[in-house]
């Protein structure tokens, strides 16, 4: 019971050592008014019964059996994940370890995070990444707070095609630190809206912070706005898909300071919704203010390469309230997971992904949206998401898709003009057959 | 360095053709395009498997040997919980499913907030918070919102001398001014110094207990009386919970906040640092300004939707994760609950004091504990006559690695010169405490003798010593881009 291995001999062996003669002496100092509470807990099973009491409960849950019958996205999304990256995750040195404190003990775990950084430096085109961070939405307020931090303003502006939950995180940080929100409308063309958002820049923002793809899966050039948000001494923050890097303009590029983003895409699987892998890029002048763990490179005594955490001074266990983040140990084992898999796709599958979920998407939004009493929300490009309207109660539609298809994301929670729309997320899983049956079944529910 | 590796053109696994018909690129982005290619691994398969092979090699885990980290009890992380969180209805499920999909993760969610309240006392937990850190951060604003409802604007945080460095800063995050109270001479929070600093400004204090000395504030109840007594409350740091999970629950000893570290006390793995998880609890009187979403059980009839997730609560502090706080983390803490039940969280508990404790005592003789009294699933030792030899607690713990064991925490807490922070969970057999004890004295003796043998360990490790100063001035956080990428 408990993976305890002693047997009562063994600790009467120690408590004699001890001089005490029961292991209640040892918990003395709790007052016995409060000392071993009944505790009213299921009885304890073994392995077996823990399994099959597990199983009951996964049954309850229905989800697609086929991956080609989700197109639901919204920030994360079902994409293949090859075997050999399982493989690496379910090494044991790397996954009961802890945190690279003993460098020397620890060079596996420290050089994997190294590459890691180097891999999220490079596909956002920015200088430096750090080690990872909770996830996409908690990333957005630690950049959030590192623009507020180098700025020293307390004001950040953003609209509403940034993704709802990760706006809500910003809501509840802000709140904490008693800095400004500017929530401004989202634009009806998404081409429009570096434009738009620039005219509210003004001097005292902090940050101004851009998805894209948006969350309704559009695609826009945002350097002008970087160059605005810069002539006003602000910094340009983008949250960006991993995966729609493999094609899009990157945020390095466009002119961004700071790139985050979930990286759930990147070999992660599904978990309804954790644990994911929150990063964050920036321009080196800013590696100083950053949040969480870095890597560095450097030697040991006898000039061999070798990799330790590095710029501690930042970090709450030197620093203490003055710290750049609370943050300490966070998602180590899931930045592995994606640089594996970044070096299992290679440089010529990162691209390959990109390109099938754009084609892919296109032609679902060209194949649904010919549906007839279906529009198309929203024109322009669009990477791997996009909205439909309905013009019907969309609550109806999933119970009308049976259990083992998965239509998409509702957005009437968020959006009050969107509320008989859906947005649609298509990646490499959707084959042609999944799209075209799809719209079969959406034509005959608007039928019906 | 895996971007040194590989051949330009050479692949692992491909992606299928595109069966849709294809359209320019150029076009259907708008030209919006990146000038060129993302410079990564042109790998075999073959050759990424086996780099990460050697990589693990190369990096001590718990699977490996006795990881006596003082503070992150590194226990045993049980095979069968990584089984049951990868089952494809449980990790296969996306988080935006409508809630008739997710009722069997939603039940054992409920099911788990449900067990953390009984081993706890607590009323209601949250189990949106990813890690320990961001438990704090969750748990400081509750409190902070919880005061302003009531309509004092209290500003200051308490925190011992001898707490976590997250304390503070959660705190800070959360907008509080953050001051310390001393220790006294038995390693316990100074009361006087307590009653010093304590005032209607004073918000909370945020307490680890036992402390990171390994020592339980014996006065908790009289240091509770006083926090409440001028309005304030107690925040409990759950980093130490496998101490006493089973024997004593942190809403009896007063406390009205509090998170748990399930990486450490329920047995989930490290991950080499994450992903962790760290669920909040609260009194009833704090329950309405837990994070949403919540489960609630629905409140209209559906047969097929019995619970739901609900943003319906208006003191809440409002979202604090993603979506609902690292699910596959917690499913492995559940299994591990329902597996020991009461009497063997009692038990796990009981065997990592006494573990600990009879460590203390085999090292007594070349390292004294900081403070001498019973310890509870760790303490605090210090190198004793070594310090003499000018032999140091970073060259003890570098000895270590040779030895074959993890070194413990060093260092830390910062009020023990040289500490050595020993825990050494429940799980280890005596015979692998027995051996550590064996290796600490041994390297005692030996460093004793010639103290310059210990100041060049480690000597079985791919590296020595590492330059950390030259790390931090050069500060060197990615490779460099190869001018050909068909480098060997």
């Amino acid at each position: 019971m408990g993976f305890v291995p002693h047997v009562d001999g063994e600790r009467r062996r120690m408590l004699e050592a001890l001089g005490a003669g029961s292991v209640e002496d040892l918990f003395e100092d709790i007052p016995a008014s409060i000392r071993n509470p009944r505790l009213d807990l299921p009885p304890p099973l073994s392995e077996l019964e823990a399994v099959e009491a597990l199983k009951d409960l996964e049954a309850l849950n229905r989800y697609p059996v086929r991956g080609g019958d989700y197109f639901i996205g919204g920030g994360a999304y079902n994409h293949h994940v090859p075997a050999a990256v399982g493989a690496v995750t379910s090494i044991p040195s790397f996954y009961t370890a802890y945190t690279p404190y003993q460098a020397e003990a620890s060079q596996g775990m420290l050089q994997a995070i190294f590459e890691y950084q180097t891999a999220i430096a490079r596909i956002t085109g920015l200088d430096v990444s750090n080690a990872s961070l909770y996830d996409g939405g908690t990333a957005c307020y630690e950049a959030c707070a590192l623009a507020m931090r180098q700025t020293r303003r307390r004001h950040v502006v953003f609209d509403r095609s940034v993704n709802p939950h990760y706006r809500e995180l910003l809501k509840s940080y802000a709140h904490n630190v008693k800095a400004e929100i500017t929530e401004l409308d989202h634009s009806q063309v998404a081409a429009d809206s570096p434009g738009r958002i620039a005219e509210r820049v003004d001097d005292t923002a902090a940050a101004v912070i851009v998805q894209n793809p948006d969350f309704f899966g559009r695609i826009a050039d945002y350097s002008a706005l970087a160059e605005a948000a810069h002539a006003r001494g602000a910094l340009l923050v983008m949250i960006v898909n991993p995966v729609s890097l493999g094609i899009l303009k990157t945020p390095g590029e466009m002119g961004a300071d700071v790139a985050v983003g979930e990286g759930q895409p990147l070999g992660l699987r599904l978990n309804y919704g954790g644990p994911y892998l929150g990063f964050m890029a920036a321009r080196r002048k800013f590696m100083r203010k950053m949040p969480g763990r870095l890597v560095g490179q450097t030697v040991d005594e006898k000039g061999r390469r070798a990799y330790v955490l590095t710029l501690q001074a930042r970090e709450q266990h030197i620093r203490r309230e003055k710290a750049t983040s609370n943050i300490c140990s966070n998602e180590a084992l899931c930045a592995l997971t994606a640089v594996a898999h970044l070096a299992t796709i290679g440089k010529r599958g990162f691209v390959d992904v990109a390109r099938l979920c754009l084609q892919k998407a296109h032609y679902a939004r060209m194949t649904l949206g010919a549906v007839e009493g279906v529009e198309l929300v929203f024109e322009g490009p669009h990477f791997n998401e996009f909205v439909l309207r309905l013009g019907k109660p969309v609550e109806d539609l999933f119970r009308a898709m049976g259990h083992s298809f998965e239509p998409g994301i509702r957005l009437d929670r968020w959006y009050d003009g969107l509320s008989d729309c859906l947005l649609v997320a298509v990646t490499e899983m959707n084959s042609k057959q999944h799209i075209d049956e799809y719209a079969r079944r959406l034509r005959d529910w608007l039928c019906n | 360095m895996i971007f040194e590796k590989g051949v330009a053109g050479r692949r692992t696994s491909q992606y299928p053709a595109a069966d849709v018909p294809e359209e320019s690129v150029e076009r259907l982005t708008g030209g919006v395009l990146r000038s060129s290619p993302a410079e990564l691994p042109e790998m075999a398969e073959i050759q990424v498997i086996r780099h990460y092979q050697e990589l693990g090699r190369r990096n001590l885990s718990v699977d490996d040997a006795m990881y006596p980290l003082g503070s992150c009890t590194m226990k045993y992380n049980p095979k069968v919980n990584e089984a049951v969180a990868a089952m494809g209805g449980f990790a296969g499920l996306h988080p935006y499913v409508e809630f008739f999909r997710a009722q069997g993760t939603m039940a054992l969610l409920r099911d788990l907030e449900d067990l953390l309240c009984e081993i706890t006392g607590m009323r209601a937990f949250s189990l949106h918070p990813m890690a320990g850190a961001h438990g704090e951060w969750v748990g400081m604003s509750i409190i902070r919102e919880f005061h302003e409802a009531s309509g004092s604007g209290r500003s200051r945080v308490l925190v011992p001398d001898s707490c976590h460095g997250t304390n503070p800063a959660s705190a800070s995050m959360a907008g509080f001014a953050v001051e310390s109270v001393k220790t006294d001479d038995r390693g316990e929070v100074d009361i006087d110094d307590l009653k010093a600093k304590l005032g209607d400004d004073v918000a909370a204090i945020m307490l680890t207990n036992p402390n990171t000395l390994g020592l339980f504030e014996s006065r908790i109840l009289e240091i509770a009386d006083l926090v409440h007594g001028c309005g304030g409350l107690l925040y409990y740091d759950g980093a130490n919970f496998n101490a006493i999970f089973g024997k004593c629950r942190p809403a009896d000893m007063g406390f009205d906040v509090m998170h748990l570290n399930i990486h450490k006390t329920f047995a989930t793995p490290h991950g080499g640092g994450g992903p962790g998880s760290g669920p909040v609890g609260v009194t009833s009187r704090l329950e309405p300004f837990l994070p949403v979403p919540r489960i609630v059980k629905n409140p209209r009839v559906d047969p097929q939707t019995p619970l739901v997730w609900s943003m319906d609560f208006d003191k809440s502090v409002g979202r604090v994760a993603g979506f609902f706080g690292n699910v596959g983390v917690l499913i492995k803490a559940y299994v591990y609950i329902r597996m020991l039940g009461a009497a063997g969280l009692r038990q796990a508990s009981e065997d990592a004091v006494l573990a600990a404790n009879y460590l203390k005592e085999r090292l007594r003789p070349h390292f004294p504990p900081a403070y001498d009294r019973s310890c509870m699933h760790e303490f605090v030792a210090t190198p004793g006559a070594l310090t003499e030899k000018s032999v140091r607690t970073l060259d003890v713990a570098k000895a270590l690695i040779d030895r074959g064991f993890h070194p413990p925490t060093v260092y830390f807490p910062l009020i023990v010169a040289e500490a050595l922070m020993i825990e050494p969970t429940e799980t280890e057999t005596l015979e692998t405490l027995d051996r550590f004890a064996d290796a600490m004295c041994e390297i005692a003796e030996k460093a004793t003798a010639d103290p310059e043998w210990i100041h060049g360990a480690p000597y079985s490790t791919p590296v020595s010593r590492v330059d950390e100063t030259k790390a931090a001035r050069e500060a060197v956080l990615t490779a460099p881009i190869e001018e050909s990428a068909s480098a060997g």
